[in-house]
């Protein structure tokens, strides 16, 4: 047996360990706040040591689990995320009544695997991290009990994402079936080797086209996105703050490596279906969004509009010029889109009340975009920074959803994906009327809106909004970084 | 490569067409006389008592799960201890990690009144 390095997953066996103590620390303890802030420092210290490995690089447990420069920018955004989760999550689940210790255990769980997730070299780990990821999240999805909406998003996430594993399932089978290995750079040589034989290919094209079909459904691309408004309305805002953001880079991060390492040979093969599953996700996104009345069905169609963004980046994997650059603008989004949603999610949080019958979830709650009305004149700071939320989901500068749009249109355009880079644009000009009128119900409206005033909720948009506008206009450094991680890929 | 799949696909054709036939027979010439005890459901000869789907407590379902959860702890157990001398301290380790998480969730459940069964 080959030693075991184990330095390689130190964070992730960190943050295990640390779950695994708040757990036990928190049947002790009264004050859940502390919970709280506990389960923060052991993401801090998981992110401090995962910045500390900024450069290293290794293979460890029999090539099954990698550590490289992509799997640690995707592991810091991940801990990040998780960090912003916990700050949404704290005066949240108090106001609200449903304070309870498991939610911070749950969420480390569900930041060990998506950061699995992203240091997989074997789709066997792909699909454990996939199942550590989704468990934690079907239960925070169910966690306001006995709330019936968020009862039934738990449900149906819980019943839907089971249906999409047995495709991811499936289709590893289907792969091992056609190369008989499931590690990421033995498919390649297999995959080489039987290139004169077709029957095992078109074995090996499903199997890759069944993964697409789950690890869609975790992004919530079209057609798989039918859970994601009713699973994000009825989910606790800060959970569905946590999954979009969270579920989405993890999903990302094994796609980009599963397909780009993996099924390199099968690129005329899947590139079509990308483009057109990118293409439909665009525009299905963007177009039923303008319908929506409630503010967290209108950032789900987003956040299934921005999948569809992402997946641009995806969508030239197979040509070897353009195919870093592409991905490294992927990274970038990702970020972009992670820092703006958790801030959009934070004003959201603020603007939402308790109030209403608990065991209906109805009544006025603070969850329409009529409730935004006069937020302009009461609360300048937050409706400003709402504002900056809003212009960059839409790509307008100076903000980040700007300058990613630019750099993932940029990298479609190299890879002579015309008609994508159009649809990409005409999408954004779309979406530009159900983001902006946010901003005009919030400042040409009269309303006597309520908010809460927190000290975490407030530095969560207060530093989103901030960050936002900054990277943005010096946005080189973290492209660098994007670019550097990748590098070593391909 | 496909070819060899021809023989089960014949025979997939002919069990269907033969179990459609036979089905079919019956329902066209077989004598019908319904009653309504011949409508009830069938449980060993023994006349039901009330609709089938009976409400159960919860607590049922919390003590199965818990259950199987330990009983997996159980069948971990076997192999390890076929290889024990093997795998020797590696081994030994790997399988007091194991058992403290266990032990982690058994404090988790017994701590939050799982295992109480009022």
């Amino acid at each position: 047996m080959p030693p075991l390095n184990f330095s390689i997953i130190l964070p992730l066996l960190v943050l295990t360990v640390w779950a695994c103590l708040l757990l036990l620390v928190d049947l002790f303890v009264k004050n859940k706040g502390i919970t709280a802030l506990l389960a923060a420092l052991g993401l801090a210290i998981s992110l401090g040591i995962t910045l500390s490995q900024v450069g290293a690089t290794g293979t460890s447990f029999n090539n099954m689990v990698v550590l490289d420069g992509f799997s640690t920018f995707v592991n810091a955004l991940l801990l990040v995320s998780g960090l912003f989760g916990i700050a949404l999550a704290y005066g949240y689940v108090k106001r609200m009544g449903i304070e309870r210790g498991e939610y911070y255990t749950l969420l480390l769980f569900s930041v060990v695997g998506m950061m699995l997730m992203a240091q997989a070299a074997d789709l066997i780990i792909v699909f454990l991290a996939l199942e550590m990821l989704s468990i934690p999240l079907y239960v925070l999805a169910a966690f306001a009990r006995p709330n019936v909406n968020s009862e039934e998003a738990g449900l149906k996430y819980f019943l839907l994402g089971a249906f999409s594993t047995g495709f991811v399932v499936y289709g590893i089978a289907l792969v091992f079936g056609a190369t008989r290995t499931t590690s990421l750079a033995g498919i390649v040589s297999a995959a080489n080797a039987a290139s004169s034989g077709t029957s095992s290919l078109l074995l090996l094209t499903i199997g890759s086209a069944l993964i697409l079909v789950g690890l869609g459904f975790k992004v919530a691309a079209v057609p798989f996105h039918m859970w994601t408004p009713d699973v994000y309305q009825g989910a606790p805002s800060a959970v569905t703050a946590f999954m979009a953001a969270g579920a989405k880079i993890a999903g990302f991060a094994a796609l980009l490596r599963v397909f780009s390492l993996a099924f390199p040979s099968l690129a005329s093969d899947i590139t079509p279906i990308i483009a057109v599953i990118s293409a439909l996700t665009m525009i299905v996104g963007n177009i039923i969004a303008i319908a929506q009345t409630n503010i967290k069905r209108l950032l789900a169609y987003s956040s299934i509009a921005h999948a569809g963004y992402i997946l641009m980046a995806f969508v030239p994997y197979g040509q070897k010029g353009v195919v870093a650059t592409s991905v490294a603008a992927g990274l970038f989004y990702l970020v972009s889109y992670a820092l703006t949603n958790f801030g959009a999610w934070a004003v959201v949080i603020a603007l939402e009340k308790a109030e209403g019958n608990p065991s209906t979830g109805s009544g006025q709650r603070g969850l329409e975009i009529a409730d935004y009305a006069g937020i302009g004149r009461k609360h300048p700071a937050l409706a400003a920074a709402m504002t900056v939320f809003m212009f960059s989901l839409t790509g307008i500068p100076p903000t980040l959803g700007f300058v990613g749009k630019f750099y993932l249109f940029r990298a479609a355009i190299a890879g002579q994906f015309y008609l994508l880079a159009v649809i990409g644009v005409l999408t954004s000009l779309i979406s530009a009327y159900y983001y902006l009128r946010v901003v005009v119900t919030m400042y040409m409206r009269e309303g006597e809106p309520e908010t809460t005033s927190e000290p975490w909720l407030n530095l969560t948009w207060g530093l989103a909004a901030v960050l936002t506008v900054i990277v943005s206009l010096v946005p080189a450094p973290l492209f660098d970084w994007a670019s550097q991680a990748v590098l070593k890929l391909f | 490569m496909l070819l060899e799949y021809i023989a089960i696909g014949v025979m997939i054709a002919l069990a269907t067409v033969i179990a459609v036939i036979a089905i079919g027979l019956g329902e066209l010439f077989g004598p019908k006389k319904r009653s309504s005890v011949k409508s009830e459901p069938y449980e060993s000869g023994i006349a039901p008592i009330g609709p089938g789907t009976r409400r159960m407590p919860v607590r049922f379902y919390l003590i199965a799960v818990l259950f199987i959860l330990f009983d997996i702890e159980v069948i971990f157990f076997l192999p390890w201890a076929v290889v024990f001398r093997q795998l020797g301290l590696f081994g030994l380790a790997e399988m007091a990690i194991f058992i403290v998480i266990l032990l982690i969730g058994y404090i988790y459940a017994w701590k939050k009144g799982a295992l109480e069964w009022e």
